[in-house]
């Protein structure tokens, strides 16, 4: 019956921290979250991770909505939404109120971002994600076009997917190309939200090292007065293990 | 709908001025006999010779299934709880009541997103959120709120089909059993429903009736929509050029 009182435009009041990365496929994103999570880990934090659309509630509602290709923007629009939501209650409050790091692949700005290009009124997919916790940190992977789509098609996955490439949108009979002009338009719409949200741009072209110290340094520095809770299986790292979400996308 | 609009933020995709069906909500808590009355209401315009389709809750082909397996226990959050039901509108509004309403079909919907900001409202205290997200659903020509008090719709429940879980919104753990809890659960629904007839100028009609009165009482609401210049038999009288009646009470 009470209201939590958590809206976006606010920092959230737990203990934990909530580090986010942002980008287009084949940005790097990933690597870089995970190398991160290596170094908290090693470094006796207690990392929770969490990635888009993983809810086992939605996974299978939008997997089957994707094959059949009956999603409309709205409707993809709220299933991720949902999905969202879900995670947010089941992976994401928890840690964070244990006094957990909390790492997020894709935040509620990939929604921002590609829910606009796809058609759908910024204003309300804002609104509709206003009971999203605010991040601590929220780092943006920002890469031309052409290097991602030469990361992605030389990388481990050798194929563009459907709506990945905005197929939906009838940009292009031509997947790759209408990869091309969707992520090019998502790029657009990430410029406007890293403003408007005061994120972290990573040159995500440098070498991934480079950028993983980079990030690395910020993370230090914002970590300076974090106080982490240590559990009484503190130091084993088998407990870590535990939490190693198996990597789709 | 001449002059068919959105809620709030709408389909931004989708222009509504060009649907030449109707739209028609009916409105009321569980167990109020909104089904009955609409196949009733279903007959009587085909009979007339109006094309009618039917939408009602939960009943998309994206949706249906997730909803029944979330439903089982999966779902403990107001979001997700809010957001399935949205997603589940929202696909049969764009695959169902707007293609409907394109071809000039009349549609009755055995609830609305009025149902949907009810039980938001009971569960979270808070009414901005729900109708931000609800924002892209059509305004109804029409509503009809079927009212009853929480004493007869007990009696009429039980004596019927009998008191689930979700009609009692056990999920807010209101009373210690089925009982006490529907009551509890329904009342505040009704309340809310009460509020938002008057703010919305919903067209009520009382419940508490024998079910041909209530029929008769659903009719004399539709009749003078229907005579709105696209009946044949009115096409010539003086009814024609008038406006949509505004649907106060």
């Amino acid at each position: 019956m009470t209201p939590l009182p958590l809206t976006f435009d606010q920092p959230h009041p737990f203990p934990g921290k909530l580090i986010i990365v942002e980008g287009i496929d084949g940005s790097g994103k990933s690597t870089q979250l995970l190398l991160l999570q290596k170094w908290l880990e090693a470094k006796g934090f207690n990392v929770f991770f969490t990635e888009w659309n993983s809810s086992e509630l939605v996974r299978d509602t939008t997997r089957r909505g994707k094959k059949s290709k009956a999603l409309t923007p709205t409707t993809f629009s709220l299933l991720h939404a949902t999905d969202f939501a879900s995670r947010l209650y089941h992976n994401i409050l928890p840690p964070l109120k244990a006094g957990m790091l909390v790492l997020a692949d894709r935040y509620v700005y990939t929604a921002f971002a590609r829910d606009a290009v796809r058609g759908v009124s910024p204003a309300w997919v804002r609104k509709l994600y206003n009971f999203a916790i605010r991040p601590d940190m929220a780092f943006y992977f920002k890469v031309p076009i052409e290097i991602a789509i030469d990361r992605l098609l030389k990388g481990t996955r050798a194929q563009l997917k459907y709506y990945e490439a905005g197929m939906d949108l009838g940009l292009s009979q031509d997947l790759t190309e209408s990869f091309r002009i969707f992520q090019s338009r998502i790029l657009a719409e990430y410029d406007k939200i890293v403003d408007e949200y005061g994120m972290i741009t990573m040159d995500a072209t440098k070498d991934i090292e480079v950028q993983q110290n980079q990030m690395r340094q910020v993370v230090s520095e914002a970590l300076e007065n974090y106080k982490p809770k240590r559990g009484t299986h503190g130091k084993r790292t088998l407990f870590w293990r535990r939490f190693n979400v198996p990597r789709s996308e | 709908m001449e002059s068919g609009r959105y809620f709030g933020d709408g389909l931004t995709y989708l222009d509504p001025s060009d649907l030449k069906g109707k739209l028609i909500a009916i409105e009321g808590t569980d167990g109020v006999g909104r089904s009955t009355h609409i196949e009733m209401i279903q007959e009587w315009l085909e009979v007339q010779g109006y094309g009618v389709v039917t939408t009602g809750w939960t009943r998309s082909s994206l949706m249906s299934k997730t909803i029944e397996v979330a439903k089982q226990g999966n779902i403990l959050d107001r979001w997700s709880f809010s957001l399935l039901y949205a997603t589940d509108f929202a696909d049969r509004l764009e695959h169902q009541i707007i293609p409907a309403l394109r071809s000039g079909f009349i549609v009755l919907a055995d609830r609305y997103i009025y149902t949907a900001f009810a039980r938001d409202f009971v569960r979270s205290g808070d009414r901005a959120w729900i109708r931000n997200v609800f924002g892209f659903a059509l305004v109804p020509d029409l509503v009809c709120y079927l009212r009853i008090d929480v004493d007869t719709l007990a009696l009429r429940v039980i004596e019927t089909k009998g008191m689930n879980f979700w009609e009692s919104g056990m999920d807010l753990k209101l009373g210690t059993d089925l009982y006490d809890s529907f009551k509890k659960y329904q009342a505040l629904l009704i309340e809310e429903f009460d509020k938002m007839a008057e703010e919305f100028h919903f067209e009520v009609v009382d419940a508490r009736k024998p079910p041909e009165e209530i029929q008769e009482a659903l009719r004399a609401k539709i009749q003078p929509m229907l005579k709105n210049g696209r009946q044949p038999e009115a096409a010539g009288a003086t009814v024609a050029e008038t406006p949509i009646p505004s649907a106060g009470s």
